[in-house]
């Protein structure tokens, strides 16, 4: 059994975070009725003798005693973090754990990456080595971040090259939060893009997440609870925004779509977590779904996002939940994957389904898929057993895809509209290390992979011949 | 002579014990001495305590399949695994073969040549080795293609036979071809046969023919476990002479794989019906031998869906006709029937000159084991064990599959960073394309 670090950046990066734990105990608490700490558990969670950081850590089996969560909190402004440790989770951090400062980054970039970058660089590459260290078999650092605003952004993709330079073995997965465009932070065009190039270069995986979209599943799930119509009413806690049985009571404005992100890596570790017929491991995923060292945007869907409280409605058909995963309405980022161009897809099916309903589906639902010509059975699939809380089961998809192109191009849109008028350039460019190069670099970077993107969506539709097979002489 | 199996990745793991679970529920059942103390010596050894303990490795980078199959056989009270007889990592192979054959095969070489020899050196006499695996996924694969070259060194004389299971076709993991065709290569080179199941086929089996309405993996691996069971339990053969066989490996082996070039083996079983038609169903001999030779010309993997029109064309015929239509050629057969009046059956359909190549006769080409013990509850059960051109189909295309996307380069910087480069795919290629085209020429 592996285990897997998290490590939370900015504001948005530890509210996440914050849920994200909230939801793992929750998880393994419905699961884990004895009370022992199990492989599961440690996945993401060490055992220590007592609330001190320096207890003697308990081995795999023996009784629950303190949980610590493998974990790195970076922030430079103590709001957020100080909230989590005066919240019920604080017992599950100690101050090892932890990295923040007082006065923010401002909303820029190269504030978080080259000024707070360089000055504790040593102290977040110390910490991240004493996570390390606790764990047995490190496999993946999961980072998470947004993309739009200072922290997050700057030093959040610092902290992803300085875990590429001191763990080169180990996987690095980011969830980046894509800022929607009413964001209210003016620069986050330039936050956005300067990022987008760090992530290209140094992550294994990318799992972009809009918060437009998150919004929107926030509504339409918000409206499906409140229109009284009979048989919609859904089990409070089986929503996929709902934090109802974690440790933490009132539910904070943001809490709904943190919640989305939180069930999003929940998912996609279950594998490795729980047991099932066919495993997927992390590092499968990133074998899987990226074919070219750039490629590795992928984009998510979670179905379902709730379950009928009313057991007498008959519950959403296994098949719906599999043509939901690729309805617009479920994606993460908005964009329709339908109509683009996959290059490959994951399926995480967790819960009471066999290997017969996924093929199943899979038949039933490639017609309408287009995929790249070399990679016309692109399906990576994976069966958990242990379903969600509040679900029998449930499906997480990713899909490398050529729609997150139009994503990009939105971003990059912005960011010219921007950078033509060099407005705000000079709060950047006053930082010590940082030059206009910066963002010319970043922005060719992101249109080069525009350009890949573009270049395998035109073959789309046609029909490519196979290649000519080697020849025998006889 | 004893059989030391060695269950290879997440696959290997679950069909070994699957394998090994029913060959010893069949042995165990009713009046049958002499079957029983046969299979049970050639895959079981007795403890201190009486107790049967398999003579397997088990072997995977992560631990949890492993604890699931000690724990299943530990439960059914009739058998277990040595506890010291596995090996396991805490992080898997990442569906990456070069990782399995690259990293984690050399990494832990002595560990696993050490756990096979323990169990070599507690049987007797060794028939050989049992190697079973997954070709899509990393440890299998990789891994598993490493532990057979080391098997290969260390013990030269010894029969090997790979057991496969081949993904479905519409994908279980997305570089499975590349897998597939990197673990072909090598495995030729290295194996003395291998025999093959594939998952598409077996599913059908379960959908079509046992009315299974979910099919899980457990399904799947049961019907594997039945047929490649069907093979292994003892069996009296021509050479044997009035006893159970002891060298079954070194039998099939030398049946079926005459040639270098030909070392595919396909399993057929018949009948194959659901447990709870099976007291009302009667089976006649002359009726399955008819539908299983049908099902060998016509390539069908099960009796529902024949094609009775192929038929064998006419030596003259053949040597016009390129492409021999739906008719499948074979090298080799070996028929294993059991159960009752079996020494009363007619075989002289197989040994029709016009199924085989010209190379051998049909009295080399072809050969009959028989057991007058029914097999895992059917009353009669026949099982044809083939070296023809079968596997050509599904072959080709994971080597077309494989190489459109090689075209492309995809996935190939996740393989070079683990030590296998564009020539080591490229050489992979050319004896498998090699392979194909043997097969295809056969007439």
């Amino acid at each position: 059994m592996t285990q897997s670090v998290v490590v939370q950046v900015g504001q948005c990066g530890n509210q996440v975070g914050c849920r994200f734990w909230d939801l793992a105990l929750r998880e393994h608490a419905h699961v884990n009725k004895k009370g022992l700490y199990d492989e599961a558990l440690s996945s993401f969670f060490r055992n220590v003798d007592s609330s001190k950081c320096d207890g003697e850590a308990h081995f795999v089996g023996g009784r629950i005693q303190h949980l610590k969560a493998r974990a790195v909190l970076v922030d430079m402004e103590e709001g957020v973090v100080n909230e989590i440790l005066q919240g019920p989770l604080r017992e599950m951090f100690d101050s090892t754990q932890l990295l923040t400062d007082v006065s923010g980054s401002g909303n820029n970039w190269a504030v978080g990456h080259m000024t707070y970058g360089s000055a504790y660089r040593e102290q977040i590459v110390d910490k991240l080595r004493k996570a390390a260290e606790h764990c047995d078999c490190l496999q993946c650092f999961f980072l998470i971040h947004s993309m739009g605003g200072g922290t997050g952004s700057g030093l959040g993709t610092k902290v992803l090259s300085l875990l590429e330079e001191e763990f080169p073995e180990v996987c690095r997965i980011v969830t980046s939060i894509y800022p929607s465009a009413e964001d209210d932070v003016v620069t986050s065009p330039y936050n956005s893009i300067l990022a987008m190039r760090e992530l290209t270069e140094h992550a294994d995986c990318v799992l972009p997440v809009e918060n437009q979209s998150l919004v929107d599943i926030v509504k339409k799930i918000k409206h499906m609870s409140h229109s009284g119509k009979p048989g919609t009413v859904i089990r409070r806690e089986s929503a996929i925004i709902s934090g109802q049985g974690g440790l933490i009571g009132a539910e904070k404005p943001f809490d709904a779509m943190n919640n989305i992100v939180a069930n999003l890596l929940l998912n996609i570790t279950s594998s490795a977590r729980f047991e099932g017929s066919l495993n997927m491991d992390l590092n499968e995923i990133a074998m899987n779904l990226v074919p070219f060292p750039g490629l590795h945007y992928l984009v998510p869907s979670l179905t379902p996002l709730y379950t009928l409280a009313d057991v007498s409605v008959p519950s959403r058909r296994l098949d719906q939940m599999f043509s939901d995963a690729f309805s617009k309405e479920h994606q993460l980022i908005r964009a329709d994957p339908k109509h683009s161009l996959y290059l490959a897809c994951a399926l995480m099916v967790r819960g009471n389904v066999q290997v017969s309903d996924l093929r199943r589906n899979i038949e039933r639902l490639k017609p309408s898929l287009p995929f790249v010509s070399w990679n016309q059975e692109g399906w990576k699939t994976g069966l958990c057993s242990v379903p969600p809380v509040g679900h029998s089961h449930s499906l997480l998809a990713l899909a490398n895809n050529t729609c997150v192109k139009t994503t990009f191009m939105e971003l990059r849109e912005r960011f010219t509209k921007l950078y033509r008028k060099k407005a705000h350039l000079h709060h950047y460019l006053h930082v010590e290390g940082m030059e206009q190069s910066h963002f010319s670099e970043a922005l060719s970077s992101l249109s080069s992979l525009i350009e890949e993107y573009q270049q395998l969506d035109a073959t789309k539709g046609r029909l490519m011949p196979d290649a000519p097979r080697l020849r025998i002489a006889r | 002579m004893s059989v030391v199996t060695v269950q290879l990745g997440q696959c290997g793991n679950q069909v070994g014990q699957q394998l090994l679970h029913s060959l010893l529920c069949d042995a165990q059942e009713g009046q049958r001495k002499e079957l029983c103390t046969a299979s049970r010596e050639r895959f079981f050894h007795q403890d201190t305590h009486g107790e049967l303990v398999a003579r397997a490795v088990l072997i995977d980078m992560e631990p949890k399949v492993i604890n699931q199959s000690i724990s299943r056989a530990a439960r059914s009270g009739m058998w277990r695994y040595g506890e010291t007889s596995h090996f396991s990592q805490k992080q898997g192979s990442g569906n990456n073969w070069a990782n399995g054959f690259c990293v984690h095969g050399p990494a832990h070489r002595e560990v696993v040549e050490e756990l096979v020899r323990r169990e070599v050196e507690r049987c007797d006499r060794l028939s050989g080795l049992l190697a079973m695996m997954s070709v899509a996924g990393g440890t299998g694969s990789g891994v598993g293609t490493y532990v057979t070259q080391c098997l290969r060194d260390v013990y030269p004389k010894s029969f090997i036979l790979n057991h496969l299971t081949w993904p479905y076709g519409t994908g279980e993991v997305i570089v499975q071809n590349y897998n597939s065709v990197l673990t072909l290569a090598h495995l030729y080179q290295l194996s003395d046969a291998i025999l093959v199941h594939e998952n598409d086929t077996v599913h059908q089996i379960c959908s079509q023919l046992l009315n299974i309405k979910h099919i899980s993996f457990a399904d799947v691996n049961s019907v594997i476990a039945h047929q490649l069971g069907s093979v292994l339990q003892p069996a009296l053969t021509a050479d044997s002479q009035g006893a159970y066989s002891r060298n079954p490996l070194g039998e099939l082996v030398s049946a079926l794989c005459c040639h270098p070039e030909f070392k595919l083996l396909s399993v057929s079983s018949i009948p194959q019906v659901p447990l709870a038609s099976m007291a009302y169903s009667s089976f006649s001999w002359p009726s399955l031998l008819k539908h299983l030779r049908q099902m060998l010309i016509s390539n069908t993997k099960m009796e529902e869906g024949i094609d009775w029109q192929v038929r064998p064309l006419a030596a003259a015929e053949r040597s016009r006709n390129l492409t021999a239509g739906s008719f499948n050629t074979s090298l080799a057969n070996v028929l294993i029937l059991r159960g009752k009046d079996v020494y009363s059956t007619e075989t002289a359909g197989f040994e029709d000159p016009a199924l085989y190549s010209s190379w051998l006769s049909p009295q080399e080409a072809f050969s009959v084991w028989k057991s007058p013990v029914p097999f895992n509850k059917y009353e009669k059960s026949a099982t044809l064990v083939s070296n023809s051109q079968a596997l050509l189909r599904p072959l080709d295309s994971m080597v077309g599959g494989a190489w459109n996307m090689f075209a492309s380069r995809a996935y190939i910087h996740q393989y070079t960073k683990f030590g296998i480069s564009e020539e080591d795919f490229l050489d992979s290629f050319s004896s498998l394309e090699q392979v194909i085209s043997s097969y295809k020429e056969l007439r």
